[in-house]
């Protein structure tokens, strides 16, 4: 029997302060082991659990692609006990990567189809993984048109400045970056994620929406979807909850009957329909 | 595989003496006030005779309240590696377990293991384990085990049921390892064809002392949002402390905690219970809390069991009707009643 806890060693390549707050931070992690790395098969969407020795464990969404070779890349907005431990570690430091666990973005019912995919602040991190893995040469031939629309408040308190300015740069992406209000130094979009949406208007024929943001975000443009007549069906987005074990056992992250760590965390519009609002 | 035994009540002793060589025996033991589950040396020490059922569920036997899972080291060459410690649980045959809390381990055996993952701290110590249950002759006053698809004489999650017939055991084995616990013993005869008749007649007798009747057809057929945007839970939840008796003394509560522990140059990682009653239990780092009051922590606790377990587990009920909860509550909050106004609710 494999025991489901325990935590691949990783050691901490390097370390971004991705935000103008200093407050969210982007760890590279690289396994120490061979085999480790081969037995860490996942998809984007997936999640893992850091462990850092003396203060737990922590449920963060992979940012990595599986296309980008071997390490793993971890978003962490420090708010707890462990994200704060997380935040004080540095390169060289090895800490726990126990994964990957839960579903994935429902990459089979995406292909085929042109993708949306809509993000707002922090919650940007799988969604930065769906994008390169569906830009990789092997994969990009699979998808329709590929249209992103990201928001934050500032320019600053954007992820991922690197990668986005490459995006920006491709043609077979359609790239709408936006931040709240006008910024010295911003010549890109300026509004809030629902109208900026409502502006792109995404056709919804023969397409799939991934919809990951703060709960404000997602209530606005939800109707936002619906007029430009995406169904529930179509609207894809991922849950949070306080999470302990990650394989549905331990029993706290439950929605209803579905547990977010082990049936989710990505659920469509339809199934969140009919589950309680426990999240 | 079907197969009858008769086992003389004056015959224990020599029959745990025989299987102390396999078997590390556990069975009923009454401590003070308490009926528990415990290591027994002599026949003499287990309340077989004399209890209804153990004052907490046996399911510490197999899920421990406070267990080390991993450990680690602060320094040297392995520093902040989490390893597994030693899980070697001994090979344990468990005299007395009720047909609920049997049950309970069938269930618990769904819950610990998904298409993916199997609970290795589970069914090590599970796997180790041969059960031998004892039927009950006389239910209690707040058992309600035939409501929910158990019964005094059931024999899931059972390796030998075990009917009291007075002066004399009737074992009937159930699988390989209650045949294997019951191989080569000398002293246990063949029953006679009245045998068969007397244990069938305690179970009906039993089934018919059952007074607590529930029904739950309303609540299997309709959906989680039916049930959760019941009016009943604004009134259910009133009387409860969240004090969390309920779920520790629960037979299929199983929620965990994974806490880290330091030591002066290591430390360990410790799966402790917890209960859904407690407001940390789901509260996120950020302060936001989805199931923010009594209200939802309640309405949790009996959806979990009534609803959100038989819709993921083919059926299943996730409670065996032992009434632990309604004899332990502080304030009578009877699980009965609040399933009878589930199941009759608009």
């Amino acid at each position: 029997m494999k025991n489901p806890y325990v935590p691949y060693p990783v050691r901490i390549d390097n370390t971004v302060v991705e935000t103008e707050d200093r407050n969210i931070k982007s760890f590279k992690l690289r396994f120490l082991s061979e085999k480790d790395r081969a037995a860490f098969d996942y998809l984007p969407g997936q999640f893992a659990q850091l462990s850092v020795t003396g203060k737990g464990e922590i449920p963060i969404g992979i940012a990595s692609s599986p296309t980008e070779g071997d390490h793993l890349l971890f978003t962490v907005n420090k708010v707890g006990v462990v994200t704060t431990a997380l935040h004080n570690l540095v390169e060289g430091d090895v800490m726990g990567v126990r994964g990957p666990l839960g579903n994935s973005y429902p990459f089979d019912r995406m292909k085929g189809k042109d993708v949306i995919i809509i993000g707002g602040g922090y919650a940007f991190t799988t969604l930065r993984s769906t994008i390169v893995y569906m830009l990789h040469k092997d994969n990009r031939p699979d998808y329709g048109k590929i249209t992103l629309i990201y928001g934050a408040r500032t320019p600053g308190m954007l992820l991922y400045k690197e990668t986005l300015e490459e995006w920006s740069k491709r043609d077979d992406i359609d790239y709408n970056v936006t931040v709240d209000r006008e910024a010295p130094g911003w010549t890109g979009r300026v509004g809030f994620v629902p109208a900026v949406t409502e502006q792109v208007a995404p056709s919804s024929d023969n397409a799939i929406a991934v919809i990951c943001g703060p709960p404000v975000m997602i209530k606005f443009t939800l109707p936002v979807m619906t007029k430009l007549g995406f169904t529930p069906e179509q609207t894809v987005t991922s849950l949070e909850n306080r999470m302990k074990c990650g394989i549905g056992i331990c029993g706290r992250c439950n929605v209803g009957p579905e547990y977010v760590c082990k049936d989710g965390p990505v659920f469509t519009m339809a199934q969140l329909k009919e589950m309680p609002q426990e999240y | 595989m079907m197969k009858y035994k008769i086992l003389k009540k004056n015959d224990l002793s020599a029959f745990l003496d025989a299987l102390k060589e396999r078997y590390k025996i556990w069975g009923p033991r009454s401590e003070g006030k308490q009926i528990k589950f415990a290591p027994i040396s002599d026949a003499g020490l287990m309340c077989l005779d004399k209890f209804q059922n153990s004052t907490m569920s046996p399911k510490n036997i197999f899920f421990p309240q406070s267990e080390i899972m991993l450990s680690f080291r602060r320094s040297g060459e392995d520093a902040n590696i989490y390893k597994e410690t030693e899980n070697k649980p001994s090979t344990k045959a468990i005299f007395g377990i009720r047909p609920c809390d049997a049950r309970a381990f069938f269930l618990l055996d769904m819950i610990f293991k998904n298409d993916q993952f199997t609970d290795t701290y589970w069914f090590s110590k599970r796997d180790a384990a041969t059960l031998i249950g004892l039927g009950c002759n006389e239910p209690c006053s707040s058992c309600f085990c035939t409501s929910v698809d158990s019964h005094p004489f059931g024999e899931k999650g059972l390796d030998v049921l075990a009917s009291d017939l007075g002066d004399r055991y009737l074992l009937k084995v159930l699988t390989e390892k209650g045949e294997k616990l019951l191989g080569g013993l000398s002293f246990l005869d063949d029953p006679k064809d009245t045998d068969l008749a007397e244990q069938k007649a305690l179970s009906k007798k039993a089934e018919d002392t059952l007074s607590s009747k529930i029904s739950l057809e309303n609540i299997k057929s309709k959906t989680v949002l039916q049930l959760y945007n019941q009016d009943c839970w604004s009134e259910v939840n009133e009387p409860c402390l969240n004090c969390g008796t309920c779920t520790y003394v629960c037979p299929t509560c199983h929620c965990f905690d994974i806490q880290d522990e330091v030591y002066r140059d290591g430390g360990v990682r410790i799966r402790n219970w917890d209960s859904c009653m407690s407001w940390l239990f789901t509260v996120h780092a950020t302060g936001h809390n989805p199931r923010p009051s009594k209200k939802e922590r309640v309405r949790q606790r009996f959806m979990h069991k009534f609803k959100y377990i038989p819709v993921k587990r083919a059926g299943e009920i996730g409670c065996v009707g032992c009434g632990r909860c309604v004899n332990l509550c502080p304030v009578n909050i009877d699980i009965r009643e609040v399933v009878k106004t589930m199941n009759s609710a608009k």
